[in-house]
């Protein structure tokens, strides 16, 4: 107990907060969003510097995880080979729901300057993506705002997951 | 986006139809006597091979050889002439031209810094033996030159596809092959991941990076055509708002007034 008296009706109210339990749950999970350690080309190099100490993602709450199981974001970060997409897609059945994804960079975006044979033209042909991000590659701060703006998007939807899933027809 | 053409015919008709045109050509010298080159020649000369061709081009010794030959001609190459390593190996497509592939051996002589080629030529339908008994290099080399071309290789240790995919269909290095794919390349992770009936759900790969989906109201707005974001498709003929576009006539353009400086000063 606290030894000084507290007088919580004439001070700054009682140590009650109230909310939603939308806000209360989706608070928990924008400010924990624990990407995969998933890196395809050039922009993987990118996003290894947004983890890293200089640009220092941990501040956001955005911890990389080694595991798929552990993981709520997948950042596709480079080109997808068509060879590779099938092992893209099982690491993103293998995330537990609640799960979300980046795509980093033109490449993945639309295929971007690899208009070939062997590239997926954009990664939205096989998982639902929540973010794109332009950028040949974008820099770690466009990463952190695209995370950001992850955030944003998380907090505005609704906690239960089977209200959002309408959007994801993959 | 540029039409897909076939490229069936591309080697035969000429690129350049300008009859002052001189296409140019690497000079072929012939090989210096006393040279380290000659030696080379009279030693597969020695071990009874053929020679249809030899020459020096760019300080590199090429030698053409029938297609039977080519393990014994790299076994002279590699134990009396010292070349001990193979830095490269692989085919280039003359099918539309001679109805042939070109299978060429760049090796290198460490001792000498001299660097010597091995060329055969087989028909598309015959195969070639593997040289990965002298040149370990070989097994990926030629296991790429069958991914790519589709040459089968005999005695290979492991002939199977190394980049591209089990299950592709195709040899994408061929000149035949189109570069964006054929059909069965453009719905592979598709049909992979969700199988064929998912075809019509994803639709057909956008190729077109300058594609704008006027009626897609969910990702992005054109700039004087903004409509509510997710407004149903329908609607957009009728809500969006177009604004004259006030593309840059001269290079002096007060977008946000929409009068340009140039024509004020006139």
């Amino acid at each position: 107990m606290a030894q000084h008296q507290v007088n919580y009706a004439s001070s700054a109210g009682l140590p009650v907060a109230l909310t939603t339990a939308d806000n209360l749950i989706n608070w928990g999970r924008s400010n924990s969003l624990w990407p995969l350690t998933y890196g395809l080309a050039c922009c993987a190099i990118e996003m290894m510097a947004s983890g890293a100490s200089r640009f220092d993602f941990d501040r956001m709450g955005v911890i990389f995880r080694a595991s798929p199981r552990q993981a709520d974001v997948m950042i596709l970060a480079g080109t997808l080979t068509k060879k590779h997409a099938e092992f893209t897609r099982r690491l993103y059945d293998q995330m537990a729901e609640p799960k979300w994804v980046i795509s980093m960079g033109s490449c993945a975006n639309t295929g971007g300057m690899f208009n070939t044979y062997a590239i997926v033209q954009g990664v939205d042909r096989i998982v639902p993506v929540d973010i794109y991000l332009p950028g040949c590659a974008p820099r770690p701060e466009t990463l952190q705002y695209a995370m950001m703006m992850l955030q944003k998007k998380i907090r505005r939807e609704s906690a239960n997951m089977n209200k959002n899933k309408k959007q994801r027809f993959i | 986006m540029r039409k897909y053409t076939p490229k069936d015919s591309v080697q035969k008709k000429a690129k350049y139809t300008d009859r002052f045109w001189v296409a140019p050509k690497v000079p072929h010298n012939s090989i210096e006597e006393g040279s380290f080159f000659e030696s080379v020649v009279s030693a597969l000369n020695e071990s009874n091979i053929n020679i249809l061709d030899s020459y020096v081009e760019l300080g590199q010794l090429v030698i053409k050889v029938n297609p039977q030959d080519n393990i014994d001609a790299l076994r002279v190459m590699k134990e009396k002439c010292c070349f001990k390593m193979c830095s490269e190996l692989s085919a280039v497509d003359y099918l539309a031209k001679d109805g042939e592939f070109e299978i060429f051996y760049q090796l290198l002589n460490l001792d000498e810094a001299l660097r010597a080629r091995i060329v055969t030529r087989i028909k598309g339908d015959q195969a070639i033996e593997s040289v990965h008994p002298l040149y370990k290099m070989a097994n990926f080399a030629e296991r790429e030159m069958f991914d790519m071309f589709g040459i089968y290789v005999n005695n290979h240790p492991y002939l199977k596809r190394i980049i591209m995919p089990d299950d592709w269909e195709g040899h994408p290095l061929l000149k035949t092959y189109p570069l964006q794919g054929d059909e069965a390349a453009s719905w592979y992770e598709v049909d992979k991941i969700f199988g064929k009936e998912y075809r019509d759900v994803i639709g057909p790969e956008i190729r077109d990076s300058a594609r704008v989906d006027r009626y897609d109201t969910q990702r992005f707005a054109r700039v004087g055509k903004e409509v509510p974001f997710g407004a149903d498709p329908e609607l957009v003929d009728k809500t969006e708002t177009p604004i004259e576009d006030r593309y840059s006539k001269t290079f002096l353009t007060d977008y946000t007034t929409g009068s340009t400086e140039l024509e004020n000063r006139k």
